[in-house]
């Protein structure tokens, strides 16, 4: 094959940014003169080719926080390094929203106006417009909307992104009015790296509740200390998995009936013995902390305040696995996160808690952060098996499964942040006394995020089987005493409960029997002043934007839904409400049953069971 | 003849692969192990609608028109990629699976232009009842270069009282085909055929995403800056008439195009030793077309710049002196 690279000369600045992560090229062969000669490079061989292009996204986030946006030049550059087709490259760079392939400002703020903040404290639209615009602008400092960030809990968020050697990436929240004031003041003086450090709501912890496990150490332990995080248990449970060997460590998670947290329940010890059996070589361990379902920040609480824990769980995955290397994939919205987490595998590394022999076991075991780029999609397990391989974050047809056919075609382990971090839980505090918090069939505890308008938002530890009215109440109920109208559970792709039904039990079959998900444990509280049409085709909105489009269901279907719900708002429907609903039907049948993957399959969800449960102005169900 | 498409995926001879039992409707049916849903469904004359599948491609199952019932699968599943296993149960016209496929109809019908997609289309919109007005009237066409800026996860919410489509002007930035992402079903075929099922050239490739994902070559630069060699592989695939003969278009454009007037020769490209078989669609001696059949077993219905628009460079090239 004939590689052809666009003439758009790559600039100094972009060269020496792809170089930082790519190495210095080794010789004329790659990103030398051959680019200049005429356009066409000679094809440096499929399988070299294929070997190196899980290095396209970290190449592709390079130029991005260098100069703000992936160029012509800059693409093409990488494309020589990497003996990539442009075109295919490029297909990657325009499927995630915190790539940019247009000039975009120095300063960009990525300010969230998803259902949580909104619920809180309103759409930020109009306030932002003021002060600094239009959305999308070129100037100094410009802004955007941005789906959930993940910190919820303070009610606004915006994620604050600075190109150039001085650039930076950090999240403000809340970030209310007097903070926009203050931003926009500083203009293209802003700097990124002197933004204060956003904290985590734990309202248990400030009350001293005993009862937490996953969240014990949140807010208590130096999160830049190894020692301090030993002190504190750590590294405990490691110990223990080397005692028992992978055997030992699937017998206690199978005995402790641990379902995974990531949303589909499926169970942790058959999924981990599945891989660890297949004779196929070598085998991979993956940790999905692509956190981006609306209103969900527990695995951020988790990443930013007990850093350690997840390294320590990754590895336990990888030596009960039998894989050598381990992938953090880490949501890129995260920048605070992901200096922690980088920092703990580094201080690991130095401890021999990862490397050629970890911790004295004779197995190696290392692992690699990888930062997303502004996609749900990539949450998806295979969709992000892809988005590490440098394709575009598009969900693979299952079966297989990744246990059989994962990363690189390996057998690949991937797990939630949370699901890993009860396997510490298991091992440290042993399989009976896991098994024995929850429900018979719903093992252990379960982290729940609450927000909107609730007295106390923040994260809740809750033994499984708590009712949603417990939870509730010791959040301190609905914000200001109002009434309850509804409450958004499992997330965007989870749906509405209403305030009859609070005696729901949050267990996997609880929710099930009662038509509900508990999903990532999102419970948005919404009270009687919250328009519920309008939240909807926010809903509605956001998987039109996040779907991959691979599929006619969810590609045309999500466009369709949005157009219904735009009508519905308006007030236009009037006199065809019936065909509405019928569409809505057929909308919700479609995507359920035939998209390729869960966001297509859940993309009407909460439509669904709002118009089901009567909620949605003029749609009741028989009207 | 019977199409089994896994014998391009699985070199085993079909002789030698073991047979497995299944039903389809009710009918018991015997295929070979890597035979598809697909395969069974043909196998006793159920006619399952198509767009996404090809003989000659990998299935890449994104169409969702095909899909059927299997007993005791949550979802429906795409029958053009599920291999067949023992003892399914499959259900081709239950009323789910006839929802989904006219569901996917009509949000095709929709949102693109189909009118060159060919008669079983049409005949299954009519059968599925798809209808493709109750989305509303379609939204006006978007302006050239429009749909290739759209950034992801950002797009204009609108009032819904106009359904979004992909509708914009052709794309003609060379002489020999043009692009007409108006009629693009978004089938990946042009993608496989242009990368790694054909050409090895990779000239295209869907970019964006959700409603606004579309063929593209690096920042829609266009044809001639791109990687593309003109083998018109991609044309040979496309489903839709998106992708076209600059003849075919220009004579479609006059109203003067009219496949009853036109006939095909086959012969034998001269240009190299090789020996692809061409089929040239001759209309009032003009060459409008030329394609390659999809069942040879060399080719698969691939050709070079050369044999494919060759003879037309020659016509012009005649036709100018
Ligand atoms: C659209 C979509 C987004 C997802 N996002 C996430 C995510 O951000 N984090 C996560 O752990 N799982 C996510 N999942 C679920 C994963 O596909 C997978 O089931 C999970 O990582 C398995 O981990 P577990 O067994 O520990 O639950 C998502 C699924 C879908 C369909
Ligand atoms: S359901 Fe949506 S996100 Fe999933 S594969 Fe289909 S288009 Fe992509
Ligand atoms: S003509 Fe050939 S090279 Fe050009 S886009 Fe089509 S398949 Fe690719
Ligand atoms: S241009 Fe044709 S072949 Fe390519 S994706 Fe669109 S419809 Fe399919
Ligand atoms: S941070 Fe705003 S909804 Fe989650
Ligand atoms: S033909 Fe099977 S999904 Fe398109």
């Amino acid at each position: 094959m004939d590689l052809r690279v666009t003439r758009v000369p790559a600039t100094a600045d972009e060269r020496s940014a792809v170089d930082a992560v790519l190495g210095e090229p080794e010789s004329g062969w790659a990103g030398g003169e051959r680019a200049a000669v005429d356009g066409h490079v000679a094809f440096g061989g499929l399988r070299r080719a294929e070997e190196r292009r899980h290095l396209l996204l970290p190449a592709l986030h390079a130029l991005q926080d260098r100069v703000g946006w992936v160029s012509e030049g800059g693409l093409g550059y990488v494309c020589t390094r990497l003996d990539l087709a442009p075109a295919v490259a490029y297909g990657v760079a325009s499927a995630y929203a915190l790539l940019a392939t247009e000039p975009a400002g120095q300063v960009v703020l990525h300010v969230c106006d998803d259902v949580a903040c909104r619920a809180a404290t309103g759409d930020p639209a109009p306030l932002l417009e003021a002060n600094l615009g239009p959305t999308g602008g070129t100037g100094p400092v410009s802004w955007q909307p941005s789906p959930c960030l993940g910190y919820c809990e303070h009610g606004s968020a915006a994620l604050v992104l600075r190109a150039g050697t001085d650039g930076g990436r950090a999240t403000v929240a809340p970030f209310d009015v007097a903070r926009q004031g203050e931003l926009v003041a500083l203009g293209d003086r802003l700097d990124v790296q002197a933004l204060p450090t956003p904290l985590a709501l734990v309202p248990q912890l400030e009350r001293g509740d005993p009862s937490v496990r996953l969240l014990r150490r949140v807010g208590r332990v130096d999160v830049a200390s190894i020692d301090a995080y030993r002190a504190a248990g750590g590294y405990e449970a490691l110990r223990r998995a080397v005692e028992l060997g992978p055997a030992g460590v699937i017998a206690e998670l199978k005995d402790a009936k641990l379902l995974g947290r990531g949303g589909a329940a499926f169970p942790t010890g058959v999924k981990w013995e599945t891989v660890a059996r297949n004779p196929r070589r070598p085998h991979y361990v993956v940790a999905n902390a692509d956190e981006s379902e609306p209103g969900t920040f527990k695995d951020r609480v988790l990443l930013e305040h007990d850093p350690f824990a997840l390294v320590e769980a990754l590895t336990i995955a990888g030596l009960t696995m039998g894989a050598e290397q381990g992938f953090l994939y880490l949501r890129g919205e995260y920048p605070l996160a992901e200096q922690r987490l980088t920092h703990a595998a580094e201080a690991a590394r130095r401890r021999g808690l990862l490397g050629e022999d970890v911790m004295g076991s004779g197995l190696r075991f290392d692992l690699e952060l990888r930062r997303g780029a502004g996609a749900y999609i990539a949450g998806e397990e295979t969709a992000l098996l892809n988005s590490i391989e440098g394709r575009r974050p598009e969900p693979r047809n299952k079966p297989p499964f990744p246990a059989d056919h994962g990363l690189f075609d390996r057998p690949t382990g991937i797990n939630n942040v949370e699901t890993l971090l009860c396997v510490l839980d298991v091992l440290t505090g042993g399989s009976a006394a896991f098994a024995s918090t929850g429900t018979p069939q719903s093992t252990g505890t379960r982290l729940f995020c609450l927000s909107g308008k609730v007295a106390s938002p923040g994260l809740y530890e809750v033994p499984l089987g708590t009712s949603l009215r417990s939870l509730l109440e010791q959040a301190g109920g609905v914000a200001d005493g109002r009434p309850l109208q509804a409450i958004l559970l499992g997330g965007a792709a989870g749906g509405f409960v209403g305030p009859d039904e609070l005696d729901l039990e949050l267990s996997f079959e609880g929710a099930r029997a009662a038509g509900a998900t508990l999903g990532s444990g999102v419970v948005v509280v919404l009270d009687d002043t919250v328009d519920l049409t309008v939240l909807l085709r926010r809903i509605a909105q956001f998987f039109r934007d996040e779907s991959c489009g691979q599929c006619v269901p969810c590609r045309v279907g999500t466009q369709r839904q949005e157009e219904v719900l735009a009508r519905l708002l308006a007030g236009r429907a009037g006199g065809v409400l019936a065909g509405e609903r019928a569409l809505l039907a057929d909308l919700d049948a479609v995507l359920r049953d035939a998209s390729i993957c869960g966001l297509g399959q859940t993309a009407s969800a909460a439509v669904t069971s709002a118009v089901r449960r009567g909620l949605v102005a003029g749609l009741q169900e028989g009207s | 003849m019977t199409i089994t498409s896994p014998t391009a995926a699985d070199p085993t001879p079909v002789s030698l692969r073991r047979r497995i039992e299944l039903s389809v409707d009710g009918q018991p049916v015997t295929v070979h192990e890597g035979d598809t849903l697909l395969d069974a469904c043909r196998q006793v004359g159920v006619e399952v609608p198509t767009l996404c599948f090809l003989e000659t491609l990998a299935p890449v199952n994104v169409c969702r028109v095909c899909v059927v019932e299997v007993e005791g699968s949550r979802t429906l599943v795409p029958s053009c990629s599920r291999k067949a296993e023992p003892g399914m149960s499959v259900q081709t016209a239950s009323d789910r699976v006839r929802t989904s496929r006219r569901m996917v109809l009509e949000l095709l019908a929709s949102s693109v232009d189909l009118s060159l997609a060919g008669d079983d289309v049409q005949r299954w919109i009519a059968e599925y009842g798809a209808r493709a007005d109750r989305h509303g009237p379609a939204a006006a066409p978007a302006a050239a270069g429009e749909r290739d800026r759209a950034r992801p996860g950002h797009h204009h919410v609108g009032d819904g009282l106009s359904a979004a489509t992909v509708h914009q002007p052709a794309k003609r930035d060379n002489e020999l085909y043009q692009r007409d992402y108006s009629r693009c079903i978004l089938c990946y075929k042009c993608v496989e055929a242009c990368g790694e099922d054909a050409q090895n050239t990779f000239a295209i490739a869907v970019a964006g995403r959700g409603f606004d994902a579309r063929i593209s070559t690096e920042f829609d630069v266009g044809l001639p800056d791109s990687a593309c060699v003109y083998c018109g592989n991609c044309i040979a695939v496309c489903p839709t008439g998106a992708l076209m003969f600059t003849s075919e278009a220009d004579l479609r454009a006059e109203g003067a195009w009219d496949e009853d007037r036109q006939q095909v020769t086959r012969t034998v490209c001269p240009y190299c030793g090789v020996g692809c078989n061409l089929e040239l669609h001759v209309q009032d001696n003009t060459i409008v077309k030329v394609t390659s059949p999809l069942d040879h077993e060399v080719t698969s219905g691939n050709l070079c710049v050369k044999g494919r628009f060759g003879f037309q460079f020659a016509q012009a090239r005649r036709a100018a002196d």
